[in-house]
């Protein structure tokens, strides 16, 4: 192991080692808490009623019949509801940003498929949905705004009360781009879209909320990814302090960006809870999921991109635009700025402009979801094949002539970012050496002479992990003995199956040198303030105050030991539970005696060394922690049925120390297959008047166990500059993958003279293109 | 509304008697009614696989049957796949193995189906795994440990001489 492992005293017996999670016990035989699972004495249960149109005026709402229905205890529009909040807005949001309007509910008009009207509570959701039928509504349509390319220049408007469809609109300020790209050998521009995509956790949204008037106390289980995001949120717009919420955080189905921010539902219920005094309980279902929690991933992006005559990339000019939908998450339009920021990724490329814009339409908001910039990864790495094949040049030997080596870090980027402590180049020699390239292309050259498809593709991708800015930029933690000496970990996170409960756990027995299973892990009401689980973030920030934390401790335990056993605290070490003298290990106390020695002795601990036995740490992460990856594909097409078979994928990734490989290789796999979805399977559909037409598991195609490839890893370890050398990796497979896996289809398809630069590669989209070309 | 109908069936063993309306799902009154909430939904459209139970020795998705038609039925779920000792059956235990889990919402409808599956395809061979895994959803994994969870505990299942 390395140095970083052991800094800090604890020795390196868990961190670095694939241990089996704590988590799976319970979830394996269905003893998990969900949020689905929390019943309580009397608790209501909700459903919306919702839009059937894009884009209509509501003539009328009439909800007196549904009132009325037996078993249903309070119906609640805009009316009532509205009132109690002036702002969408996530608690982290920049004061200046732009804000999407703040009807909880839709108010006079509806402005998506699935915008919610009315809220019903019964004492069933049985009873719920039949007195949705009961609400009377009558719309009067008005055109909708589906397209978001032209959305900007649309007379119609999706948010009436901002006075235009843009969102946001921001360019670069000064650039010596029109020089360059004059004096270029070559300049080549091309466009590519990337399709409407949804998170789609396997738990949707869900949240039961009670509010106790007497106790002036509001308890809340939700499946969220930032129960202290939450706690802010609903302690604003029911206008109580945040000492009054109590966020209990349980396991969650998953989110990958979804849960992040509190949804309009979610207000809405929470404001219910509070008028109605009884506990709620609101479960989305996979319809609701999938056409109004969020999309995400609609983009377009025009590259221009200048060479030399060596193959050298010069600069590259980006013009970026993306769907904000209608109710953007988090209450805000959609920001590009780590999309046009990341654009160079690992390659040198000196000069760079960009534009990036927003648009508001009448579809489902844009969300966060596993790298919600990249887009830009997308439109480089696709840029990086097309330019190849432009100057005739193999793509990788296109990539080893561009990619940023390590000698010359650390690189600062045409967009101001300073990488330091990343392998691009190793990445990409180790992911093109475990496919074995060369061997490759004879394999293809073979198959072509007998009419067979295949493809390789490449995708090389730096990843921006643990944000080290404002609200985000920190974690807290605190690690508390108790008297027996079993430890409690309190942390600000929100694992939604990241592991954490077994990482963090790793961490804090590595400085306590104690056995994983005498730590037990807490999220939710209690713990120090956190921006949550999400931005891969978890490792290095969450990891950072729990080490800091259980360092803390340590200290103290060694000093109240150095007492107990007359010896130097810095001759003394711990393990298995025993702090001993170094060279005489039969002169040891227990962690117990040691703890219970702090509660309950005060004339035994040291001078100046207070009781209890605790400690609470913050750690501030730096501005931004880099990793890297390079993803290398091979594909078979099937040019009469357009099917495409992902025959090896291989991912060479750089994330610095792992806390727990397996962990690390399942965040990759997912990541990745998420991806793969992506370029090749789902697709978030509308019709022209902005009906949802993906609203089942039947339409909506996540890949299966039947389509995914065996993912082959290589770890490239170099740590990064923080305490424990980490660095972040959740989104890195999702990023990455959609390009790798579309140039390796394009690479398939470049004999057929097919390029496809709009995603997803399906089946039709291929059957298409092959037709057209042959045309 | 109509009137409650009574519902009787084995879960996990013990004998569960309850009047549900006609309309209640198999999953909900497992649920609801027998406390067995590691019958998930994650789609109620019969897509996602994750609330799959064994009724009377095939699995099933509890969210496409009603409570009533399953009465005087058998069902095991996750729950009692797993020892009254906390120990885990060879399925969960080499979903633990092998890292076949992250959030966990998709597992205990796996779990369940790969039990059955190997109970009448002792030996399979990774596309058969992979095709019988199709009907299962999971958005965290990739996949890539289930079907190696699969095909471990296809071995020690044998080793054992089955799968219980």
């Amino acid at each position: 192991m390395t140095d970083h492992d052991a800094a800090g005293g604890g020795a390196a017996r868990f961190v670095g080692q694939s241990i089996k999670r704590v988590e799976d016990p319970r979830l394996v035989t269905g003893h998990g808490r969900y949020v689905d699972d929390i019943v309580l004495p009397g608790m209501l249960h909700a459903a919306f009623l919702r839009s059937d149109y894009a884009r209509a005026r509501i003539a009328m709402v009439d909800i007196s019949r549904a009132t009325a229905m037996a078993g249903v205890h309070a119906v609640f529009t805009a009316a009532e509801l509205n009132h109690h909040v002036d702002s969408l807005a996530a608690s982290v949001n920049p004061r200046d940003a732009p804000k999407t309007p703040a009807h909880v509910l839709a108010a006079g008009d509806v402005r998506f498929v699935g915008d919610p009207i009315a809220l019903v509570l019964a004492d069933s959701r049985y009873l719920a949905e039949d007195a949705l039928e009961l609400i009377d509504i009558e719309y009067e349509p008005l055109t909708p705004v589906i397209d978001f390319e032209s959305a900007a220049d649309s007379v119609d408007l999706v948010h009436p009360e901002l006075g235009s469809n843009l969102g946001s609109s921001v360019s670069s300020v000064d650039s010596n781009l029109s020089a360059v790209f004059a004096a270029a050998e070559t300049v080549i521009t091309e466009t590519f879209h990337q399709h409407r995509q949804c998170n789609m956790p396997m738990e949707t949204r869900g949240i039961v909320a009670h509010w106790e008037p007497f106790a002036g106390r509001l308890d809340v289980w939700a499946s969220t990814q930032s129960p202290h995001e939450l706690t802010a949120t609903a302690a604003r717009i029911l206008g109580l302090g945040q000492h009054q919420v109590r966020v209990h955080m349980g396991d969650v189905g998953g989110a990958f960006g979804q849960k992040i921010f509190v949804g309009r539902e979610e207000m809405a219920l929470l404001l219910a809870a509070r008028d109605v005094a009884r506990p709620v309980k609101w479960i989305e279902d996979r319809r609701e999921n999938l056409i109004a929690a969020n999309s995400a991933r609609v983009d377009r992006v025009k590259v221009s991109m200048a060479v030399n005559g060596d193959g050298v990339i010069l600069g590259a000019q980006i013009d970026h635009l993306t769907d904000s939908g209608a109710y953007p998450n988090g209450g805000k339009p959609a920001s590009g700025s780590n999309m046009v920021s990341m654009f160079p990724g690992p390659y040198r490329m000196s000069n760079l402009g960009w534009t990036t814009a927003t648009v508001y339409t009448n579809t489902l908001g844009r969300g966060a979801y596993r790298g919600p910039w990249q887009m830009e990864t997308v439109a480089r790495e696709l840029m990086m094949d097309r330019v190849a094949a432009e100057i005739g040049v193999d793509p990788l030997e296109f990539r080893r002539r561009n990619i940023i080596s390590e000698d010359e870090l650390p690189y600062t980027t045409a967009t101001g970012r300073v990488y330091e402590n990343i392998t691009p180049s190793e990445t990409l020699e180790q992911a093109v050496s475990m496919l074995d390239y060369e061997q490759f292309r004879i394999q293809q050259s073979d198959a072509r002479s007998v009419g067979r498809l295949l493809g390789v593709g490449i995708s090389a991708c730096i990843e921006p992990t643990s944000a080290g800015r404002g609200a985000l930029g920190s974690e807290g933690a605190t690690v508390r003995v108790e008297r027996d000496g079993n430890v409690n970990v309190f942390i600000g996170t929100g694992s939604h199956g990241q592991s954490l409960e077994t990482t963090i756990a790793q961490v804090v027995a590595d400085q306590l040198g104690i056995s994983m299973d005498s730590i037990s892990f807490h999220q939710g009401h209690g713990t120090p303030y956190g921006f949550g689980t999400g931005g891969s973030r978890s490792a290095v920030i969450a990891g950072g105050a729990a080490r800091a934390a259980a360092i803390g401790v340590r200290e103290k335990i060694l000093s109240i030991a150095a007492e107990l056993l007359e010896a130097a605290s810095a001759d003394l070490g711990i393990e298995d539970g025993f702090v001993s003298v170094a060279g005489t290990p039969s002169r040891r106390v227990s962690l117990a005696v040691v703890a219970n020695t702090a509660y309950s002795d005060p004339e035994a601990l040291p001078d100046g060394i207070e009781g209890g036995l605790e400690h609470a740490a913050r750690f501030q992460a730096p501005p931004v922690t880099y990793s890297n990856a390079t993803h290398v594909c091979t594909c078979e097409v099937d040019p009469a049925t357009g099917l495409v078979t992902i025959l090896r994928y291989i991912v060479s990734e750089d994330c610095g120390v792992m806390v727990n490989p397996m962990v690390v290789e399942g965040q990759i796999a997912g990541g990745v297959v998420q991806g793969i979805g992506g370029a090749l399977y789902e697709e978030a559909r509308y019709d022209l008047d902005g009906n949802p037409l993906t609203t089942t598991l039947m339409d909506y195609l996540i890949p299966t166990a039947a389509e995914v490839p065996l993912i082959e890893y290589g770890h490239i370890v170099t740590p990064s500059n923080t305490p424990g050398g980490h660095k972040g990796v959740g989104e890195g497979g999702a990023i990455a993958a959609p390009p790798c896996v579309l140039n390796a289809v394009n690479d398939a398809l470049a004999c057929m003279n097919v390029n496809l630069t709009h995603l997803a590669a399906t089946p039709d989209a291929i059957v298409t293109a092959l037709a057209a070309a042959l045309a | 509304m109509t009137d409650p109908i009574e519902v009787a069936m084995v879960v996990n063993g013990a004998e569960h008697v309850a009047a549900v309306e006609a309309r209640k799902t198999l999953a909900d009154f497992l649920r609801e009614d027998c406390l067995t909430t590691g019958v998930h939904l994650g789609c109620e459209q019969g897509a996602c696989g994750a609330c799959t139970v064994i009724l009377d020795g095939q699995a099933v998705r509890s969210c496409l049957l009603f409570a009533v038609q399953a009465s005087g039925s058998a069902v095991t779920t996750a729950e009692g796949l797993a020892g009254a000792d906390g120990s885990l059956n060879v399925v969960q235990e080499a979903f633990r193995e092998c890292h076949g889990l992250q959030c966990g919402f998709c597992t205990p409808g796996l779990v369940v189906t790969v039990t059955a599956y190997l109970a009448d395809h002792p030996d399979p061979g990774r596309d058969e795994i992979r095709s019988a895994l199709s009907g299962n959803l999971c958005r965290c994994t990739g996949y890539q440990g289930i079907i190696a969870a699969v095909e471990q505990a296809a071995v020690i299942a044998a080793l054992q001489g089955g799968i219980s």
